[in-house]
């Protein structure tokens, strides 16, 4: 009987929290199709994330080889694409993450299967895998149908699927490494840490976030005056970091930060999933953008559909206002 | 050092509203400005910087209609020394595996020690065409590139991972990189650019010139299908405040009050 695997995500220690989304999705696929969910770890010196995912999986191949220390795409492909031409799995899920954008499409091309990327939705239709996917930064979701193949191989995006519970009791399977002593033509080298700025938006109580819908960095300090008024801090959508008008440390997002302010305020962010993921936990978040369709307002308690730069201003003379009364009071 | 650059010609959709068209495969286009990709104007500058400063040449390559000219018209400008364009009516439908096959068939004549293209373009977001591209070419590849440095034949690049982590890695050339914006700060065209910009040529190639065959490009060609698109759905939506600026702001200050946010 074929399998549905799941490549397991790890990373500094920790299986990363897409090997259980994706465990989720390719448990539903496996009852479906009538097929064995198999999670595959490659690392060195990882049983105990094998023990981990066969609480997950009905069977856990385990690869161990002192070159997946660190990730590298060419190891990962090598390994995975003798794996998948030899079990010739149903499906084989991969994170669209950092990881598995850089390892799935070349992976793909080498075996001649096809793949769909940054897929939300996977089902098989009949004999059809239909995969929903997103386009123009999350305004438009498409279903697309794949070529028809014995095998597939879907990377899913983050956050989709709620991480599975442990509800098995998966065998381990170890396989010897596929790699020989040849070097790779690629090389990990050391990881950067993020560098810690002046400011810890993740402790803030409440912040006022801009993003592209402020078009020019002369309009900053109207925004930055919002947030004084309203004693907070002022944090960003990646764009802004982009351009260089605010520092990293106040990116809120995927490859920022992730926030839980008491109160989030969205001010011409149109709300890409990856600044969605970053600050959809906020307490109570107000958008303000000219779309009235922007994904933000999907994840808003309160939305304005209208000019920031009219709305912005008012909004800072109202609190004023109604500082100043209390304070009088 | 010879780089070629993948680009695209792209509807810029990030604050503009968006609708379906009557086919329901593709999206209105009347209305939308069109531009280069978010991420090739990063790659375009990188470039441009890298043959500043070792020398060699730039060129543009995209696959599309004659509509993609301002795209590489803006290359040029930018610095580009060359621009080639792909069209035939049998592209169209290609997904990312079918576009980087067009572009394979022409980058593999070429003489070059980089590719660059953007980490995704802002419309269908397959995050696929340059590791698709290297693995046609033989030859190794990195993705979301923040920093480019060169040692010994080599490429050192960052790599940007989740949560601000980033990794350092090696890459021997030649090696097709994915770029991430923000990686530089794209400069503007000078009028001195657009000037010669005008004066070059723009190379135009079709299905014939690449050697494939009608069954590998466009719908035939690709992995993926497009069926059907439709707007995602609501599952919670924002309780909108609605009026003037003032009756908005007094609404959303009543709000943050009863909060005993203000």
């Amino acid at each position: 009987m074929k399998d549905i695997f799941v490549l397991a995500e790890h990373r500094k220690g920790q299986i990363r929290d897409i090997t259980f989304e994706m465990l989720t999705k390719g448990e539903e696929l496996a009852e479906n199709t009538n097929t064995h969910l198999t999670a595959i770890l490659l690392g060195k010196d990882v049983k105990k994330y094998a023990k981990t995912l066969s609480k997950y999986a009905e069977k856990v191949l385990l690869i161990e080889d002192v070159k997946f220390e660190n990730f590298n795409s060419e190891t990962y492909q090598k390994t995975l694409s003798e794996l998948i031409n030899k079990k010739k799995p149903l499906v084989t899920f991969i994170g669209h993450t950092s990881y598995g954008l850089d390892l799935a499409p070349s992976l793909a091309t080498e075996l001649n299967l096809p793949l769909a990327t940054d897929c939300i939705d996977v089902k098989f239709n009949g004999e059809t895998l239909v995969v929903t996917r997103q386009m123009y930064g999350g305004k438009v979701n498409v279903k697309a149908t794949i070529r028809k193949s014995k095998s597939y191989i879907i990377t899913v995006r983050q956050a989709t699927f709620t991480a599975k519970k442990p509800t098995m009791n998966g065998e381990i399977i170890e396989i010897a490494s596929p790699l020989s002593e040849e070097t790779s033509k690629k090389r990990f080298i050391k990881y950067l840490l993020p560098s810690s700025g002046d400011i810890d938006i993740t402790a803030a109580d409440i912040l006022v976030s801009i993003g592209r819908g402020i078009k020019d960095v002369n309009n900053k300090p109207i925004v930055e005056e919002l947030a004084k008024t309203l004693g907070g801090v002022l944090a960003c959508s990646r764009p802004i970091v982009d351009k260089g008008w605010l520092s990293s440390d106040r990116q809120v997002g995927t490859s920022g930060k992730t926030v839980k302010p008491k109160l989030y305020f969205a001010i011409g962010i149109s709300g890409a999933f990856q600044h969605i993921l970053g600050m959809k936990n906020s307490d109570l978040i107000i958008a303000i953008n000219k779309d009235p369709n922007a994904p933000i307002f999907n994840f808003a308690n309160y939305g304005v559909v209208d000019d920031l730069f009219k709305i912005v201003p008012a909004l800072k003379e109202k609190i004023i206002e109604l500082k100043s009364v209390r304070t009088q009071s | 050092m010879d780089i070629i650059i993948c680009i695209k010609h792209v509807p810029e959709t990030a604050e503009a509203e968006i609708k379906i068209d009557s086919s329901g495969k593709a999206i209105e286009k009347t209305g939308l400005v069109f531009d280069i990709n978010e991420w090739d104007d990063y790659v375009l500058e990188e470039a441009v910087r890298i043959k500043e400063k070792f020398g060699g040449t730039v060129t543009a390559i995209t696959v599309n209609t004659e509509e993609a000219n301002r795209t590489l018209r803006k290359c040029l400008a930018r610095g580009a020394d060359k621009a080639i364009r792909l069209t035939d009516a049998k592209f169209e439908g290609s997904d990312g595996y079918a576009i980087a096959k067009i572009l394979h068939s022409v980058i593999k004549d070429l003489p070059f020690d980089l590719v660059l293209t953007g980490v995704l373009a802002s419309d269908d977001g397959y995050t696929m065409v340059g590791s698709i591209l290297a693995e046609l070419l033989g030859i190794s590849h990195s993705t979301m590139v923040k920093k480019i440095e060169f040692v010994n034949g080599v490429a050192r690049v960052n790599r940007e991972l989740e949560g601000g982590l980033e990794e350092i890695v090696e890459v021997k050339l030649p090696a097709v990189l994915t770029i991430q914006t923000g990686i530089n700060e794209p400069r503007y065209v000078s009028i001195m650019g657009i000037r010669k910009a005008m004066k070059k040529e723009i190379k135009v190639l079709s299905l014939a010139d690449t050697g494939l065959c009608e069954s590998e490009v466009g719908e035939a060609g690709s992995w993926l299908k497009v069926e059907e698109l439709f707007i995602p759905p609501v599952e919670k939506h924002a309780e909108f405040f609605r009026g003037t600026p003032e009756g908005i702001a007094a609404k959303i200050a009543e709000l943050l009050k009863s909060r005993g946010l203000i």
